[in-house]
């Protein structure tokens, strides 16, 4: 799994913020909930922990 | 006499399974048969690491770009009462590095095997069967991997002749020790290596306390150029006994496979107002977990929000006319 960018997004339609990620992941762009359980969720995280992954922050 | 009646009373093994044989859901493999293609219908891919080829295989490798994948691949007649088979082809032969690992696996949710009750001493024998056929012969090796993929037990079948289906079965015994996932993560992986070096590889026969991909000495196809390896009817299944492979419908295993993955390639109609639309978007099954969303192809600039297990909502945004969406939802472990 390539993981080149990942960015927070907030919910378009409340604002709440950092409500999942877009994540260009093997030259696809793609929408990463929260959820420990998804496996892109949690690949990114062990990537953050690792130190060869930061999160941008939301716009 | 009713079935339990008689498989107590049945005396021979062969006529315990053919009872068994009657019984459904026995299969703990989804897609055993390799009927359902939602990512690539039936089209030659290569895949990268952790990509899925025919539903619910997940394919993984060190090195990039070794083997395409095709379901039917090379167009041969599959064994009997199969319509379909994984096939993988060799693009680029390597020899495995000690850390290198190529391999075809299904992952397999801890819900579904739960009843296995692997990590105790009441821990269930079972029993793994599949038809195999391969441009190369010799012993080819797998396992059975679980407990956060701590624990494997590899192991090892014949392939006798070239280019011909041949049948196999691997009788484990479960595994009496380490802590094995129960809730909706993964129970369970059924491996099977196509070369892998001595760093992910074990003696066979035996549960070990390390997840290997494959069995030490196995034959490693992605060794010979333009070798071929083709699998189907894998079919997973509590006891010592291999029963004939469990044929479910068409809509069974599309439903079973739709809990871990959903490919939408129909056009998705969006209520419409001048600069944006929002539909709330209800899944075809309740998903395994919450699913990452990808937009393939859109008029506009989508975007998905509340993603849950069961449904989300897609707002579109400066589209040219009309407002459509074709997207996956992707829960698979």
């Amino acid at each position: 799994m390539n993981i080149t960018s990942a960015q927070y997004q907030n919910d378009a339609l409340t604002g709440a913020a950092n409500a999942q990620i877009v994540a260009t992941i093997d030259d696809a762009t793609l929408t990463v909930p929260l959820d420990p359980a998804n496996r892109h969720y949690a690949e990114i995280l062990r990537q953050v922990e690792a130190g060869e992954l930061t999160i941008a922050d939301a716009d | 006499m009713t079935k339990a009646r008689d498989i107590a009373s049945a005396t021979t093994p062969n006529a315990n399974a053919a009872l068994l044989a009657t019984f459904p859901h026995r299969n703990l493999i989804i897609n055993g048969a390799c009927v359902i293609d939602q990512r690539n219908s039936g089209s030659s891919v290569t895949p990268a690491d952790t990509n899925y080829t025919v539903d619910r295989w997940r394919y993984t490798a060190s090195q990039a770009s070794k083997f395409t994948f095709q379901q039917n691949a090379g167009s041969v007649t599959p064994p009997a009462g199969f319509e379909n088979y994984m096939g993988f082809t060799v693009a680029s032969a390597v020899t495995v590095g000690s850390g290198d690992y190529f391999a075809i696996t299904q992952r397999i949710e801890g819900y579904n095997v739960n009843q296995l009750e692997f990590g105790t001493s009441n821990a269930k024998t079972v029993t793994l069967s599949f038809w195999v056929r391969s441009s190369l012969t010799g012993t080819f090796g797998g396992t059975l991997r679980g407990a956060s993929f701590g624990r494997s037990y590899p192991f090892t079948y014949a392939i006798s002749s070239a280019n011909t289906w041949e049948y196999k079965t691997v009788t484990v015994a479960g595994d009496t020790s380490g802590t094995y996932q129960s809730g909706n993560t993964t129970g369970l992986e059924v491996i099977f290596g196509l070369g892998v070096g001595s760093t992910n590889s074990g003696t066979a026969g035996a549960w070990t306390a390390s997840g290997h991909f494959s069995a030490t000495g196995a034959v490693s196809v992605v060794g010979t150029g333009s070798a071929t390896w083709y699998i189907t009817g894998v079919q997973l299944e509590v006891g010592d006994t291999a029963t004939p492979f469990e044929h479910r419908s068409y809509g069974d295993e599309l439903a079973r496979c739709r809990r871990y993955y959903q490919g939408e390639t129909r056009q998705f109609l969006f209520y419409y107002n001048p600069s944006a639309s929002l539909v709330n978007v209800n899944y075809q099954e309740e998903m395994r977990a919450a699913p990452t969303v990808t937009f393939t192809t859109s008029n506009g600039s989508p975007s998905a929000g509340n993603i849950g297990t069961n449904n989300c909502y897609f707002l579109i945004t400066a589209a040219a006319s009309g407002y459509y969406a074709d997207y996956t939802l992707s829960a698979e472990l």
